[in-house]
């Protein structure tokens, strides 16, 4: 009762959050820039987070082995030298590399980090990434110890993990967060408070967090241990803002509080445009889709039934005219334009989609064979589940209109909050879905593994044993040339059979402060990320890193 | 009285467990669960998610478990911000919530009474009026579009004058509070205008007042002793649940002006189902509400001495 | 001392008709009463006609002005009010244009030199601005953008639309183009940087629909063809009140909304006015025990979370997909809000309860029910009808707000509090999309204020003896 107590008592005590000096959005005196965040990072521990916000908290003051360059080339970060084979890789650290209390950086954090991911004591979301090493596996299932973790320190230097299948993309999955370093004694010392706060934390990255002030401000210094401390130009990055509303966020930046408004909706970026700011657009690597339920019952399980929707769903129209906002391509595929093929160009452009070909009278034909098919005379209301962003209902309501005046289908709309909405995914409880996709790591397979029916995200049940065992053969081999034949294989597939209806690649428009430059965006990972971030002198130049 | 307000304090009690109760099973009835995440994980994993937290258990017996909990005063760790116990997020975020709602309350009650008073000694004039106009205009517009409008005017007022002169958006100093309190005040501040006015028009009908009329007092002391001392009781009536109100209410604003308040933690939490910290804010909150029901019984006793809160409620 | 007795004979009956005790006027009930003093309100009247004309509008309008709310116009998004633009019709799937690809000259790279000749192909139009421009050598790619007003320098370039591969010299944009002067820029693109020269054409957009689309909404005679009709000019709906962000019609939808806005708004207020009255006078009027019991329940409804539990009654009561919600929302409404009314209630129940006149008629013999519909009822009315006229807006809110954090009424119902919502993330470069619903509840606000105004005037028992 006393803690309770303490709570009316700090009412009368009023413990107001410590008052902060109101930070410029660009500071060249100081050389720090100010920032805000969208949410409250849920958990600023490499070992558990999920969320985007602390992703990008953590790519700022954590640094995995691999790591990238400001034009998100690979690099190497604590790892100087690394080797992959089928079998295992290995990965020789650089002797530099410092926590921010001044200890080294050895072999043996990252085992230590990557057996908590996988102790099922610890429950990370993430752990299934663990299952690329021996043993992996039964660590989640509780049926051996953490440290049977198929990953070694051969010195403190060397480190070797053993690969249970060739892995093509390990090198470039080891850049997520859930690979980073933590220092086992340190992470004991805190007796479960580990990264609960400011003074909880210890970081091997170019900044290390100084201050944060639960739900409404953090503040990021540069780590005078960080080997690479000369690379990085900026001092201090500011997050002075916690507020979802992209209006407020937007408003801040205009009042030259925050050198950047990310996701700017039409409205703000006419005004962006009527204040002449610079904007620049940022393709997320994110699918928009339809998805169908084929449980069975549902008439989404009809063939003719999803060709007939597939035969007048314009996506151009949609991304074009609904959305409005540039950045966002018509889809016409799940795999994304960023993904790359082996003869240097992009997948698409190597395994260019196949577009639907547009025809109401095709549409009505599949339609009546539906009918026949399922033996009705007409098809019910479908019920298509979705968020409750508004963006996504006023995707819905244009779809719902399509559907009506083409086909003459009465689509239901079921708007959900989150957890809803995914209790009702996993249960199976619609018909059609606004879904999406975004990629984990930088490689097809993030999306091909999608619709295969072992994957519990494959929420609508879809099964086609062809697709699985393509699935199959590509998660065992190494060969680029012929994962990309079965990925391009897979592309036919879910246009064929309608397994999915791709709607939009999403995209950004967002507003960048004039005198800064160096700012990372990318697909996978913390996107926005400042840690290359400079201030430009006066005179246009790049500013000189003190 | 003392004994009245020990038996109030002890129904506030049974009252609070009620709510805990109603809360705890209805949260539970509702679809889904905290653990559910845009990335379905396998069931190995789920499994340890679910024993992690404790969902592995029977919802009854979790019950019996947050009830001792609760008794010791302890509401568990957040589902979603990790390492955070709920006491932490209310004993850090309330008193936010709690600053910011005393000032708007503050503006409403001070306004409310002021221009209720106001419009009904000058009533169908001019004054009355103007502020009857105003007050419509405050209540007929959503708090949302109050709030993005108000931070818009601050935006537009700074670019004007070339300097910083309010914060657009933000918490620390008094400057801050000042338009986030306004604007979340404001529909409050209207209502008790209306309230006042028709409760002062009542009064002035009294035979006390015009008795006192007739008894050759002043029209000042008429007006402060006997009209507006009366009035104001019915506004007092309200004020308890008024205060819960704005306490609890500044979500849009909290969330609107990057305010770290309570109010945003509670619809995240509702839409995120954290159990944890629904439990915790529902009950914070359901015992402050009764705290100050239970204050302004006791101030109503004061104000009108007709009403003797010890004999009529025994 | 003899004094004089009087008797019988002295005393004389009066005339039973008395000038002084005869009633002049013919007696009032009490509503008849409280209306003749509603009528005399000036006010009270223009407001409740404002009532009743939004009760017209409500139920007559879809009757008179026969648009669809659903109908999706997406030729015109966003549009401000008109009655009836011109357009250009234009026919469907037509390729867009192709250019030739001249042979780029050998000269060196030169950073500093921006695109030449970029220019139109074909008419500009709301369905599509087809651009073109001479190859520039040694770039890897060209940035187009969009601006809204002149560009000031290469960091004011406006929207970047896309990303060319530099084979692709010309571009075909069709991104939510809107009648007006946009411009143009096209940069180069050298070693994955921009340069700094950049090229600015400016263009004027016409409107234009689409064959297809113009046949489908009938605008087209019954004889045209894609061959007569193609580059003729037509006129579009009227849209009095302009359009939303899928170009339906504000008009229609604010009168649909309105159905949706009116019956939470009043109904709700209505029930749980009553609820409370009922519940609050019972508790107020018994006191002792009974009293306190139901004021702890009370309070007890009044700390139930509202958010959670709206989700849990809109799950209890079965919304199904496809439903509009209102069911459910009404019902939350009401049994999450009237404790408020019966605290009120209760309150100046155990005022009036003290009152001389009701100890003094208490004494005459007035039974319970008597003295609660002659004296209690009509004392409470005053602060009952304020309380009911600001709840109607707070209902009206509640579904607004509940639509600000995506629980409200299921889309495509329309309702003016998500159409407020919608119209809030527009408000800047679209006001209408706001203004007009704001307006439909500022004026239902204003005129239940004043009708409630009037009412409390008309129905206040101590005031009945003036005028």
């Amino acid at each position: 009762m006393r803690s309770f107590l303490s709570v009316f008592a700090a009412l009368g005590l009023s413990a107001s959050p410590p008052l902060l000096a109101v930070t410029p959005a660009v500071d060249p005196v100081n050389n720090e820039i100010s920032i805000s965040l969208e949410q409250e990072p849920q958990w600023l521990t490499t070992i558990k987070a999920t969320d985007a916000e602390s992703s990008i908290v953590l790519d700022h003051i954590t640094e995995g082995l691999i790591t990238r360059d400001v034009d998100n080339n690979l690099i190497g970060g604590v790892a100087e030298r690394w080797e992959l084979t089928d079998d295992k890789a290995t990965f020789w650290l650089r002797k530099n590399a410092r926590w921010s209390d001044g200890e080294p950086v050895t072999a043996h954090d990252f085992v230590f980090a990557w057996q908590q991911v996988a102790n099922p004591q610890n429950a990370a979301e993430y752990a299934f990434l663990m299952r690329l090493f021996p043993n992996g596996a039964e660590i989640i299932a509780g049926e051996m110890p953490p440290e049977t973790l198929g990953v070694e320190a051969i010195d403190d230097h060397t480190l070797v993990a053993h690969l249970v299948t060739p892995t093509a993309y390990f090198i470039d999955l080891v850049t997520f967060i859930s690979f980073r370093p933590v220092r086992e004694d340190f992470y004991r010392a805190q007796q479960g408070r580990y990264a609960a706060d400011a003074v909880n934390m210890l970081s091997n990255g170019p900044f290390i967090l100084t201050e944060w002030v639960h739900g409404a401000s953090m503040r990021m210094e540069k780590n005078p241990y960080y080997w690479n401390r000369d690379a990085i130009p900026l001092d201090a990055i500011n997050a002075p803002y916690i507020t979802e509303d992209p209006n407020a966020r937007f408003n801040l930046f205009m009042d030259d509080k925050t050198a950047i408004a990310d996701n700017l909706q039409i409205s703000a970026m006419k005004m962006a445009m009527q204040e002449h700011q610079k904007l620049k657009s940022f393709s997320d690597g994110t699918v928009y889709y339809l998805g169908f339920n084929y449980r069975e019952g549902r008439s989404t399980a009809n063939l003719n039934l999803r060709r007939a929707i597939q035969s007048v769903f314009d996506a151009a129209e949609m991304t074009y005219k609904v959305i409005g906002v540039p950045g966002n391509l018509p889809a016409y595929t799940l795999f994304p334009r960023w993904l790359k093929g082996d003869d240097g160009q992009s997948l698409q452009a190597q395994y260019p989609p196949r577009k639907p070909d547009l025809s109401v009278e095709r549409g009505r034909e599949y339609l009546a064979m539906a009918k026949q098919e399922l033996g009705v005379e007409e098809i019910p209301p479908l019920t298509i589940l979705l968020s409750d962003q508004p963006q996504t209902a006023k995707q819905a309501e244009y779809f719902q209109n399509v559907m009506a005046r083409n086909l003459g289908l009465e689509i239901r709309l079921d708007k959900q909050i989150f957890k809803q909405r995914l209790a009702k995914m996993s249960a199976g409880d619609y018909d059609l879905v606004m879904a999406g996709w975004g990629p984990d790591y930088n490689d097809a397979m993030t999306f091909a593994d999608l619709f295969t029916s072992w994957n519990a995200n494959n929420r609508g049940r879809y099964s086609n044993p062809e697709y699985d065992a393509l699935i199959t053969e590509a998660l065992q081999i190494t060969d680029q040339r012929r994962r990309n034949q079965i990925f391009a294989r897979i592309q036919d597939i879910i246009f064929d059979d309608v397994v999915i209806i791709p709607q939009y690649e999403r995209g950004f428009i967002y507003a960048q402060d004039k005198r800064i430059d160096g700012v990372r965006r990318y697909h996978t990972g913390g996107d926005l990320n400042f840690n290359y971030t400079f201030i430009i002198d006066e005179d246009g130049s790049r500013g000189v890193p003190d | 009285m003392g004994a009245y307000i020990a038996r109030r304090l002890l129904s506030g009690v049974i009252t609070i467990w009620f709510i805990a109760t109603a809360t705890f099973f209805g949260m539970h009835a509702v679809p889904g669960d905290p653990l559910l995440n845009d990335k379905a994980v396998t069931p190995e994993i789920r499994a340890n998610l679910e024993r992690a937290y404790g969902l592995d258990k029977p919802v009854p017996q979790q019950y019996l478990i947050f009830l001792k909990n609760m008794l010791q005063g302890d509401f568990g760790i957040s589902f979603t911000q990790q390492n955070r116990r709920v006491n932490d997020i209310i004993a850090e975020h309330f008193p936010v919530s709690a600053t910011l709602g005393v000032l708007a309350l503050l503006f409403a009650a001070g306004g409310g009474i002021m221009f209720g008073a106001l419009t009904a000694l000058f009533r169908s004039r001019m004054p009355d009026y103007l502020i009857m106009f105003l007050v419509i205009i405050a209540v007929s517009v959503p708090s949302f579009v109050f709030a993005g409008l108000g931070q818009l005017a601050i935006l537009r007022l700074n670019s004007l004058l070339g300097f910083s002169l309010l914060p657009v958006a933000g918490w620390g100093t008094v400057a801050h509070m000042l338009v986030p309190a306004l604007v979340l005040g404001l529909g409050t501040m209207a209502y008790l205008t209306r309230l006042m006015r028709s409760s002062m028009l009542e009064v002035a009908e009294t035979d006390y007042i015009r008795t006192a009329r007739a008894k050759g007092l002043t029209p000042r002391r008429i007006f402060f002793r006997h009209q507006l001392r009366n009035a104001i009781l019915p506004v007092v009536t309200v004020l308890g649940p008024a205060i819960a109100a704005i306490t609890t209410g500044g979500f849009v604003v909290e969330l609107v002006f990057a305010i770290p308040g309570l109010g945003r933690y509670f619809v995240q939490a509702v839409q995120q189902l954290d159990y944890t910290v629904i439990m915790g804010t529902t009950v914070f909150y359901g015992a402050f509400l009764v705290l100050m029901v239970i204050a302004v019984d006791i101030v109503y006793g004061f104000i009108d001495p007709r009403i003797q809160v010890s004999k009529s409620l025994s | 001392m003899v004094s004089y007795i009087p008797t019988a004979e002295d005393f004389q009956a009066l005339d039973s008709a008395r000038e002084g005790d005869r009633i002049d006027r013919p007696s009032l009930s009490y509503w008849q009463d409280v209306w003749r003093r509603l009528r005399s309100n000036r006010r009270a009247l223009a407001s409740l006609s404002i009532v009743v004309g939004l009760l017209l509008f409500t139920l007559m309008g879809p009757l008179l002005w026969r648009v669809d709310p659903a109908l999706q116009d997406l030729e015109q998004v966003s549009q401000p009010p008109s009655l009836g633009r011109y357009a250009l019709v234009v026919a469907d799937n037509t390729p867009a244009p192709t250019v030739t690809h001249t042979a780029i000259s050998s000269a060196a790279v030169d950073r500093e030199q921006a695109a030449r000749n970029l220019r139109l192909l074909g008419t500009p139009h709301s369905e599509g601005v087809n651009l073109a421009w001479d190859p520039l050598p040694g770039v890897d790619a060209y940035q187009l953008y969009r601006h809204e007003y002149p560009p000031r320098d290469a960091d004011d370039l406006g929207l970047p639309m896309a990303r060319l591969m530099p084979q692709e010299i010309s571009y075909r944009d069709l991104l939510g183009l809107e009648t007006r002067q946009y411009y143009y820029s096209i940069v180069g693109v050298y070693n994955g940087k921009e340069a700094r020269a950049y090229t600015t054409l400016p263009v004027v957009v016409e409107q234009a629909i689409l064959f297809s689309e113009a046949e489908y909404r009938g605008l087209l005679s019954g004889d045209a063809t894609p061959e007569t009709a193609v580059g003729s000019s037509i006129r579009l709906e009227s849209h009095p009140l302009g359009t939303d962000y899928l170009g339906r019609d504000m008009l229609a939808r604010l009168m649909w909304g309105a159905r949706t806005s009116l019956f939470i708004g009043i109904c709700a207020p209505l029930i749980f006015v009553i609820i409370g009255l009922a519940y609050g006078g019972l508790a107020g009027y018994s006191g002792g025990r009974l009293d306190g019991a139901m004021m702890r329940f009370a309070d007890f409804v009044i700390a139930l979370p509202f958010l959670l539990f709206m989700i849990l009654f809109k799950i209890a009561f079965g919304l199904g997909p496809g439903e509009s919600g209102i069911g459910p929302m009404l019902l939350a409404l009401v049994l999450l809000s009237w404790p408020a009314t019966a605290r009120l209630v209760r309150g100046q129940v155990l005022q009036i309860r003290e009152e001389a006149y009701i100890a003094a008629a208490r004494m005459m013999g007035a039974t319970a029910p008597y003295l609660v519909l002659r004296h209690i009822l009509p004392n409470v009315m005053g602060v009952l009808l304020v309380s009911l006229t600001f709840a109607i807006p707070t209902a009206i809110f509640t579904e607004a707000f509940l639509s600000f954090i995506g629980m409200g009424v299921v889309p495509p119902t329309p309702s003016w509090g998500s159409m407020c919502n919608d119209g809030i993330r527009t408000m800047l470069s679209h006001p209408h999309e706001l203004m007009f619903p704001a307006l439909f509840i500022s004026v239902t606000v204003l005129a239940f204020n004043l009708l409630g105004d009037g009412l409390r005037d008309a129905m206040d028992a101590r005031m009945r003896s003036g005028t």
